[in-house]
């Protein structure tokens, strides 16, 4: 530095530019609130002043038609898209409680030690790598076009949303397995040694040291699955099974009008929004928790 | 120990240990880092499986098919250098962890018991407390205790103060003194030479997973045989 040979220093600007004090500052607020109008509002004139807006609102942001494909017409031949989403909702309910146990089976058979399990801990890698592997569309025409042509009695026989479900399951559990998996595995290999050092079995050592400490770390990624697996209910309706989705493609077909798509739009938003935003909450919170630790 | 080997894939660490501990001997395994140390006290309690030799405890061989590794564990206690404690668990958990699930005694039991030993190393007050809320030195001194509540019949104290702020080593290693003194046994991987000399009774030098030389602390540590452990010596001193 020059100050160093002329001998006489001279003492650095270290303030911040005014304009970055007014952003930083009080004006921040302000500054926040302002950018806010300016692009959410920019978005929505792009949107309202399109040459085609007027259209585009008509074709789906019809308020008159959005409440009818919610409520639907059986008579006019349409079914209510608020009461497909019933058919999602149960779908997802059994298929995340089948997903939850058969995830946690999958990951124990693969994370398993002993050599008697070894043809359980093969057959769940192949299981794992299959169906990670496969667009969960395919597996859903496979079991839903497949199972009936067995021919198998009550195998054979289901609706289309049962085997929607069961193929969300089939293929979720692959998923939620390695997410099982991943948090066992991000345990320190010494939190296993200092348990079995004190004569704790395998069993005991995962049930009272390792399982506890995973849960945390899963939690987050588990949910992001489960959001997920609650819009994927959607893909049951390639089946035929009647949902939201196929109640408003019926609607759409049925009075040229696409208001019903938006209709089932919001109502999985209604659905995701809250689990996606508690899962921020414990993703900030965990990472609070980790800054206080270290 | 007799002649254990232990390889891991073409890398073989241990070359044909041999070692015997009687009761209520502390011996100080020392040795360069690498030299296999760690490696040795975890086929002591067979976290490791040997590929050779032969390791007795109370003149039974733990090799017997009999053997049930679980068993043998309870009567082994092990340290950590990086303490381990279990983090979801509060201090007295920790140390009810092992006398609870694996020697299935009465909660109540073992728990004045723990507290008693916590008492000795003055954190009975922190029972409660979780174990990233404790120093460096604590948590080392509340692993120990974990192990001390099983009573085992052999502790083994891999590098307990290498991870240590200097400032905390002293407590630990006047806990340890103590143990000594009241004729725990003890098998000690340490570069703490000072304590090796004051407290062991005899010292092991581990050089490239082979004893090299062996005998009476002092003898040793003052007199060694091997130009391999004056060598040693002098780099550590
Ligand atoms: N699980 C392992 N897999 C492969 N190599 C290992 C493993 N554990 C230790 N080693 C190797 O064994 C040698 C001895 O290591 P270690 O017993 O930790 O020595 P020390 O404790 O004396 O420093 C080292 O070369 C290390 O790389
Ligand atoms: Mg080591």
């Amino acid at each position: 530095m020059s100050s160093a040979l002329d001998g006489e220093p001279v003492p650095p600007d270290l303030f911040a530019s005014r304009r970055q004090r007014l952003l930083a500052g009080r004006g921040g607020l302000a500054a926040s609130a302002v950018s806010g109008v300016v692009v959410i509002g920019g978005l929505a004139a792009v949107f309202w002043l399109a040459p085609g807006g007027a259209t585009m609102r008509y074709f789906f942001f019809n308020p008159p038609l959005m409440w009818q494909s919610f409520i639907g017409d059986p008579a006019k031949g349409f079914y209510s898209v608020g009461l497909g989403l019933l058919t999602n909702l149960w779908i997802f309910a059994v298929a995340e409680a089948l997903v939850l146990v058969c995830g946690m089976l999958l990951a124990s058979a693969r994370l398993s030690q002993s050599p008697v399990l070894f043809p359980f801990r093969l057959l769940a890698t192949a299981y794992t790598d299959v169906f990670r592997g496969i667009p969960i569309l395919l597996v859903i025409f496979i079991i839903g076009f497949g199972l009936p042509e067995l021919n198998l009695g009550t195998i054979s026989s289901q609706s289309p949303a049962v085997y929607g479900c069961a193929a969300l399951v089939i293929s979720y559990s692959a998923y939620v397995a390695e997410v099982y998996r991943a948090g066992v595995l991000s345990i320190p290999h010494g939190q296993l040694l200092a348990s079995r050092s004190l004569g704790l079995t395998h069993a005991t050592t995962m049930r009272r040291v390792i399982l506890p400490q995973a849960v945390r770390t899963v939690i987050p990624p588990l949910l992001n699955d489960l959001i997920s697996l609650q819009k994927d209910t959607a893909l049951v309706s390639v089946l035929g099974a009647i949902e939201t989705t196929r109640a408003a493609q019926i609607y759409g077909s049925t009075v040229f009008n696409f208001s019903g798509y938006t209709v089932a739009a919001l109502l999985f938003l209604i659905l995701t929004v809250p689990m996606t935003r508690f899962t921020d909450h414990l993703i900030a919170r965990d990472r609070a928790r980790r800054l206080a630790g270290a | 120990m007799r002649d254990v080997r232990k390889r891991f894939k073409e890398h073989e660490v241990l070359t044909g240990v041999s070692l015997t501990l009687r009761r209520h001997e502390v011996v100080c395994l020392i040795g360069a880092s690498g030299s296999g140390k760690s490696t040795l006290l975890r086929c002591a309690n067979l976290l490791e499986r040997i590929d050779g030799g032969d390791i007795e405890l109370f003149g039974q061989s733990l090799l017997d098919p009999r053997v049930d590794p679980d068993r043998v564990r309870r009567h082994i206690g092990m340290v950590f250098q990086s303490f381990n404690l279990f983090p979801h668990l509060s201090v007295i958990d920790n140390i009810l962890l092992g006398p609870v699930h694996a020697l299935k005694r009465p909660r109540a039991d073992v728990r004045a018991e723990a507290l008693e030993l916590l008492g000795r190393i003055g954190l009975a007050a922190r029972a409660e407390d979780y174990p990233d809320r404790l120093s460096g030195g604590q948590q080392q001194r509340v692993a120990i205790v974990r192990s001390l509540a099983m009573h085992p019949a052999l502790l083994l104290l891999d590098e307990v103060t290498s991870a240590l702020d200097p400032t905390l080593v002293g407590e630990v290693l006047d806990l340890l003194t103590d143990l000594a003194r009241q004729g725990t046994t003890m098998l000690v991987a340490t570069h703490e030479m000072g304590f090796a000399r004051d407290v062991a009774h005899r010292v092991a030098f581990l050089e490239s997973g082979r004893v090299i030389e062996e005998g009476p602390a002092k003898d040793v540590l003052d007199h060694p045989r091997e130009a391999a452990t004056r060598t040693f010596l002098e780099r550590v001193r």
